[in-house]
């Protein structure tokens, strides 16, 4: 029953959320009231359902990007051959962290032009940090009877990464990828302020003409989209940690 | 057979192994006593180059155990350690199987030897096979991970405070089903620990390390009569000394001829078990049977008590 509940509630969410995706216009009684007489209340410059699945794609390809560089960073650093560029890649994940996207924005776009290419580069920094410190953890505080187990059954170096390190570490990479999701799934609306396709363009849109209820389906979208993924995170870790003996 | 020779070990200004030399004779179990930082683990895993020597060689039946590659070498020697070092996101089956699948042995020969060796270490293979090791407790736990050094029928095995981290009673047992496993394999054992009761109820050999040097290297009732130094006679604590003596032999080896009265002691209980029994029970005399529940005669106290006095 404890957890029946919240799923029941995730599942209802995701419906609604399917529902005002495919069918907004049955939505429009619930959102009339907040816009001015004659202003249409269900965004109307474009398809929500392409929107959305276009910022689900810029969030996707960054942070896979994301993920690939941190986690090979990770993994090199806690090699011994690695183990001296570890500060030099703290840095440079930090410095990613620290720039703030909207800065990033500014200035990809005289590199790169306008798009989803500034985006997908903001998004790529800012997902690193998250990621790259979870997956060191996660494999430098790996129990140490096991990795000398693994070295003791004979595995190369590769081997041991691969069938051991990685798959014990898992869940804890996966916890950062989490976070670094969570945190583009928002930001990624400010991309449409360089005109990307994403979420941001119903919220600017309605911040534009005063639409009230432009912003709220943009933001709501966004946030319901954040939660979800977020959710089914946490479940892949927790069934990943309970079969890693860890939960 | 495992000759070492000359070997030595430094980190820094440390000397941890220092100019050891020593052979270990094939199909016997050598167990090296020590305190904590005497080195002892140090020496056995150069056996198997998880630590590399400073200086001297080690010789695994005649060839330099430098060879082959590091890995390719632990893969022809078992290594099983203290909290068993199992691989928790991997069934009991593939824990067991991992380095006959590293050697690229077929499925079928592998599924053979798991299901062998589960069934050898009391485990029923359909049950425990498909399990995660957190499942299981930790005598089983232990099991397994013997079972898993085991798996690719190795020559040589490393055991680094196997049972340290069991209960007394499944101690004695995983101790006992050691022996049965290395009678039935003839493997040659090499263990490490700092229980001198455990040394003595295992080993063939007893080596003492101290300070990284061994202080002697002989055989339970060598090391009893004759120990070689003060340190050695501490680790052995001079009241045990007739029990561990007794401790070391069998009760069929000290079985006389006649009958008596009483439950039988099995003649491969240990005579120190044998005196105990017959301490406990109040009598003078206990039957002794074979493996088969044959009578084969009959141990006594007087019998015991002339074992257990120093050898002249």
């Amino acid at each position: 029953m404890r957890r029946f509940l919240p799923n029941l509630l995730r599942l209802a969410t995701l419906a609604v959320l399917v529902v005002f995706l495919f069918r907004p216009e049955l939505f429009e009684p619930l959102l009339k009231p907040l816009v001015q007489a004659n202003a249409p209340a269900i965004y109307n410059q474009g398809s929500l359902l392409s929107l959305t699945l276009s910022h689900l794609a810029t969030v996707f390809a960054a942070t896979l990007a994301a993920t690939i560089v941190a986690v090979g960073l990770a993994i090199l650093v806690t090699r011994p051959i690695g183990a001296e560029f570890l500060p030099l890649s703290r840095s440079l994940v930090n410095i990613g962290q620290t720039f703030p996207p909207v800065a990033v924005l500014a200035l990809a776009v005289p590199a790169v032009g306008f798009g989803e290419k500034p985006t997908l580069i903001a998004l790529f920094l800012y997902g690193l940090l998250p990621i790259f410190e979870n997956a060191m953890t996660g494999l430098s505080t790996l129990p140490p009877a096991i990795v000398e187990a693994a070295r003791g059954t004979g595995m190369t170096g590769w081997q041991r990464l691969t069938k051991v390190e990685l798959p014990l570490a898992l869940p804890v990479v996966l916890a950062g990828i989490r976070l670094s999701v969570t945190i583009s799934l928002a930001t990624a609306t400010i991309g449409s302020t360089v005109a990307a396709k994403t979420l941001g363009e119903v919220i600017i849109a309605g911040l534009q003409s005063n639409n009230l209820a432009f912003v709220l389906q943009g933001g709501l979208v966004v946030a319901v989209l954040a939660v979800l993924i977020y959710d089914a995170f946490s479940a892949l870790e927790r069934v990943l940690a309970r079969r890693a003996g860890r939960g | 057979m495992i000759e070492i020779e000359a070997i030595t070990k430094r980190y820094g200004d440390t000397t941890v192994v220092d100019d050891v030399s020593m052979t270990i004779a094939p199909h016997t179990i050598t167990v090296i006593v020590g305190t904590s930082g005497s080195g002892k683990t140090t020496l056995m895993r150069m056996i198997n180059r998880l630590v590399e020597p400073s200086e001297g060689t080690i010789r695994i039946d005649g060839a330099d155990n430098h060879a082959i590659p590091g890995h390719e070498l632990r893969r022809r020697i078992g290594y099983a350690i203290q909290g068993h070092g199992l691989f928790p996101h991997r069934t009991v089956a593939q824990n067991i199987a991992t380095v006959p699948t590293l050697l690229g042995w077929e499925r079928r020969r592998i599924d053979a030897k798991v299901e062998e060796l589960l069934s050898l270490f009391q485990l029923d293979a359909a049950a425990f096979g498909p399990r995660y090791p957190h499942e299981l407790s930790g005598g089983q736990q232990q099991r397994v991970g013997v079972a898993r050094a085991l798996a690719a029928e190795p020559n040589i095995l490393l055991m680094d405070e196997p049972f340290g981290a069991l209960d007394p009673v499944i101690r004695a047992k995983a101790q006992d089903d050691l022996l049965a496993i290395q009678r039935h394999f003839g493997t040659t054992i090499v263990l490490v620990t700092h229980d001198m009761e455990e040394a003595f109820h295992l080993a063939d050999k007893i080596a003492v390390m101290d300070k990284g040097k061994i202080v002697q290297y002989a055989a339970p009732e060598e090391m009893l009569v004759n120990p070689a130094t003060d340190f050695v006679e501490t680790l052995i604590g001079a009241g045990e000394r007739p029990f561990r003596l007794l401790s070391v032999g069998t009760t069929g080896e000290a079985a006389e001829a006649g009958t008596a009265d009483g439950e039988p002691l099995a003649a491969d209980a240990s005579q120190r078990d044998a005196l105990s029994a017959l301490l406990w029970s109040g009598r003078d005399a206990l039957p002794v049977v074979g493996a088969d529940g044959e009578p084969i005669g009959r141990v006594t106290l007087a019998g015991l008590a002339r074992r257990a006095a120093r050898p002249q």
